[in-house]
């Protein structure tokens, strides 16, 4: 009971209260600073559940902070920043995962099953519309019974 | 114990009316009705007792003890009661018993063979979750040594936006297992006709309802409460609930197919079968903790592989039911490919395809880790770019397929009436265009379509009004069927929804700073001043709290703001409270941070455009979902079904 707690404690401790980009941290050229922000809104916290180091207010989510900061007042464009946490923590960092390898299912199922989705409705309305025509139709036994009737009549 | 005294009479209520109906012994069938009854009222004292226990701290109770608190509000202490897994699970069982009541109740128009096969596949559903709760989360144990206190719920739970965000929701996810039955009754019977579709759609517009409200409570909590002023997350616990959601607007809408064309049927009853099983999909990540997010407060396989058998036998027992049966659905409605049928097909084919693009991208970190061995993290960024193309398309559509005639429809006729609408959309993005400077151009995209949306709904009311002069029309407006005005005022709430996310996510200004007392500084066009901290004691909690005065351009007060950060001791939890200053326009939002080294606060101030509008568009589509519940045909399709005696006949069903 009592470790339950404590993992429910850990579990819930990093969407703690403060701030998560904190005022100390914020670069002085705003352009770099923005730069840095999006990037941060793109790279997972590794210890939380969920959140981007952005909104993270764990100890590593702002020591990544920083760390993307300096690479970017070093010198790194965007893509060199990513890889370079990238290379350090694992793909697991990425919010946004990569489209190689496997991924091509998680990327490529909407839109194949959108595609899929909407030949099977086409077929099924193309099917209902067509049964109109048919539907009019009388089947060979219905109009040889109307002859009949019609053959009574005459 | 009432709770296996429940068991015993849900399986009494699983296999007797079965069998009844399998031999057409109305006796055996009839005993359904108060075994329903019965169960319902059983698991409803079990339930009342647990909340009695919460309400007076009886900490000899495990579940109270790890939960509660004497000092705890009031609110709390009820809260408390399905705040934590097993009381949760209960209300899950009290709510599949009271959807059980009340077909017993209200279902005196059904056919007696589908009542009873009804109630006994709600039933089973009610066994299996007993099962649940008995063998892997009894909450009622005790503990041989009381302890003085309780340990506290979980802060960011104490919350009155959370507070009926889970039984809201339970609410929808179970009103679900209602179409489910019916689902099953009718692949067991192997007819499904107007009729049915008459009785299933209200459970399903009620689900859907429940499963709205639901969801927006949810994201207004995580607006105010996490601190940044985020709405939505694309958390797996979030998501649990958004594809129910979903499969329910697909299902309510595909329904209305089935009861008007008699069309779609096999296809309603997979929605239906479909709907419910991710709601156990939900029940299962969420409660087994198999992806752990801030939420999931359950961490114990065997609750999830007991969920998981339940998912299984369910879920699958019922498409293997569908795959033997369904061809014995033959659609009768013809229909040409442009029509409103075809219109409904597009709907469920975006609606059902970006549900399970959210089901995979929900699951893909476990299937990639467990089948590719690659760990890998599926966030936010994936959900927009692959889930929102959908409801852009969707928003294009669905005002020309909610005005195109049923059977047959023209182009010329259904895009002239909208033209203006498509005018009125045109000219509020452009507004957006030019009043934004330099920001992405998602927000007049967004508005563009919430527009469009809102105008058609717009088009479409004014269409359903007839023709000739205004006074007439008005006149019509009070005797138009509920359910146009109900489709009418969802559609619109959707636009609505539309514009809030948009100009929320595309407009919002942020400001990070150390405040000093009494500093004055700018945020955008309006001026902040922190005048002063102090801490506080509130009745389970110690707070610091901060006086922050937000003002316009003239210097001319808007609002005092008092952001909270808070500390609940038992728990030893830091929450923060932000200050909302909420107006139509935009949110003042306010955070109070740390105290700083050399003095003065870490202070975030957000202004966030449009953020209520989501808020009050879910209201809106929620109340137009009302609208719908409430119209006649549902009433007067009970009392006409009543007078045919549990007649089966089937009447015409006009097209409109």
């Amino acid at each position: 009971m009592k470790r339950l707690l404590l993992a429910l404690l850990l579990l819930l401790a990093p969407i703690g209260p403060s701030v998560a980009v904190t005022p100390d941290e914020v670069l002085d050229n705003p352009a770099l600073e923005a730069r840095a922000r999006e990037i941060s809104t793109g790279l997972r916290c590794v210890v939380c559940q969920g959140e981007t180091i952005d909104e993270s207010n764990a100890s590593i989510a702002r020591d990544l902070r920083l760390l993307v900061r300096e690479r970017l007042v070093a010198g790194d464009t965007d893509e060199e920043v990513v890889q370079f946490i990238v290379d350090r923590y694992g793909e697991y960092v990425l919010m946004k995962p990569r489209t190689g390898g496997a991924n091509l299912i998680l990327w490529g199922a909407g839109p194949a099953l959108f595609l899929i989705a909407a030949i099977g409705a086409l077929v099924y309305l193309r099917r209902r519309s067509q049964a109109q025509s048919e539907g009019e139709k009388l089947s060979p036994e219905e109009q040889a019974r109307l002859d009949e009737l019609l053959g009574d009549r005459g | 114990m009432a709770l296996v005294l429940a068991l015993g009479v849900a399986v009494v209520q699983t296999i007797v009316p079965f069998i009844g109906a399998q031999k057409r012994w109305s006796g055996w069938m009839a005993t359904a009705v108060p075994a329903a009854t019965l169960q319902f009222l059983l698991v409803g004292a079990a339930f009342a007792a647990l909340m009695h226990a919460f309400v007076t701290s009886d900490f000899s109770l495990r579940l109270v003890t790890m939960n509660s608190h004497s000092a705890k509000p009031m609110l709390y202490k009820i809260s408390g009661t399905w705040g934590n897994h097993e009381g949760s699970m209960l209300l899950w069982i009290l709510i599949v018993s009271l959807f059980g009541a009340m077909v017993a109740w209200f279902g005196e128009g059904l056919p007696p063979r589908l009542k009873a096969r009804v109630l006994s596949v709600q039933a089973s559903i009610g066994v299996a979750f007993l099962l649940f709760i008995l063998l892997t989360s009894n909450p009622f144990l005790r503990l041989a040594q009381p302890p003085f206190d309780g340990q506290d719920l979980n802060p960011l739970l104490q919350d009155p936006g959370l507070a009926f965000h889970p039984p809201f929701l339970y609410l929808g996810y179970v009103g679900l297992s209602m179409s489910f039955s019916f689902a099953v009754a009718a692949l067991i019977e192997g007819r499904v006709d107007a009729a049915w579709a008459r009785w299933v759609r209200p459970w399903t517009l009620a689900a859907w309802i429940f499963l709205t409200i639901g969801i927006a409570l949810g994201s207004w909590w995580a607006y105010y409460e996490l601190g940044w002023g985020g709405f939505w997350f694309w958390d797996p616990v979030e998501n649990a609930s958004f594809m129910p959601w979903l499969f329910a607007a697909a299902l309510l809408h595909s329904a209305i197919v089935v009861e008007k064309r008699e069309a779609l049927k096999s296809w309603t009853i997979l929605l239906a079968i479909l709907a419910f099983g991710f709601s156990l999909i939900g029940t299962f990540l969420v409660r087994s903790g198999v992806i752990t997010s801030v939420h999931a407060f359950a961490n114990d396989p065997e609750r999830g592989v007991f969920i998981l058998l339940i998912l299984g036998i369910f879920t699958g027992g019922a498409l293997m039911l569908y795959a033997a049966r369904a061809h014995a659905m033959e659609a009768k409605g013809v229909f040409s490919m442009f029509s409103r049928e075809s219109a409904l097909v597009f709907n469920n084919i975006l609606l059902a395809v970006s549900a399970i693009v959210v089901f995979i991208g929900t699951i893909w970190p476990l299937v990639a880790e467990m089948v590719f061995d690659r760990k890998l993290s599926v966030g936010a960024p994936f959900f927009e770019a692959a889930f929102t193309p959908f409801m852009v398309v969707l928003a294009i559509a669905l005002p020309f397929g909610a005005m195109i005639p049923w059977k047959r429809g023209k182009v010329g006729r259904l895009v002239r009436p909208l033209v203006p609408a498509m005018i009125l959309a045109l000219v509020v993005a452009l507004l957006a265009w030019t009043i934004q400077t330099e920001r992405t151009i998602l927000g007049p995209i967004g508005f563009l379509l919430g527009a469009w949306l809102v105008g058609g709904a717009l088009t479409d009311l004014w269409s359903r009004l007839g023709r000739g002069a205004i006074s007439g029309r008005l006149g019509r407006l009070a005797r138009l069927p509920r359910a146009d005005l109900g489709r009418v005022t969802a559609h619109a709430g959707l636009g609505i929804i539309f514009m809030g996310i948009s100009g929320l996510m595309a407009w919002q200004i942020e400001d990070i700073r150390v405040a000093q007392t009494g500093e004055a500084y700018q945020v955008a066009d309006i001026q902040v001043v922190m005048n002063e901290v102090r801490q506080e004691e509130g009745p389970n909690y110690l707070t610091t709290m901060a006086d922050v005065v937000v003002s316009d351009e003239n210097g001319e007060r808007i609002a005092l703001l008092q952001p909270e950060k808070r500390v609940y001791p038992v728990q030893a939890m830091p929450t923060t409270e932000a200050a909302i200053h909420s107006g139509f326009w935009r949110d003042i939002y306010v955070v109070i941070g740390d105290p700083q080294d050399n003095g003065g606060y870490a202070v975030r101030t957000f202004i966030k455009p449009f953020a209520n509008w989501i808020w009050a568009g879910a209201i809106i589509m929620a109340l137009g979902g009302l609208l719908s519940l409430s119209d006649r045909r549902y009433r007067v399709a009970a009392g006409a079904a009543r007078q045919r005696a549990g007649g089966q006949g089937q009447q015409g069903v006009p097209a409109e």
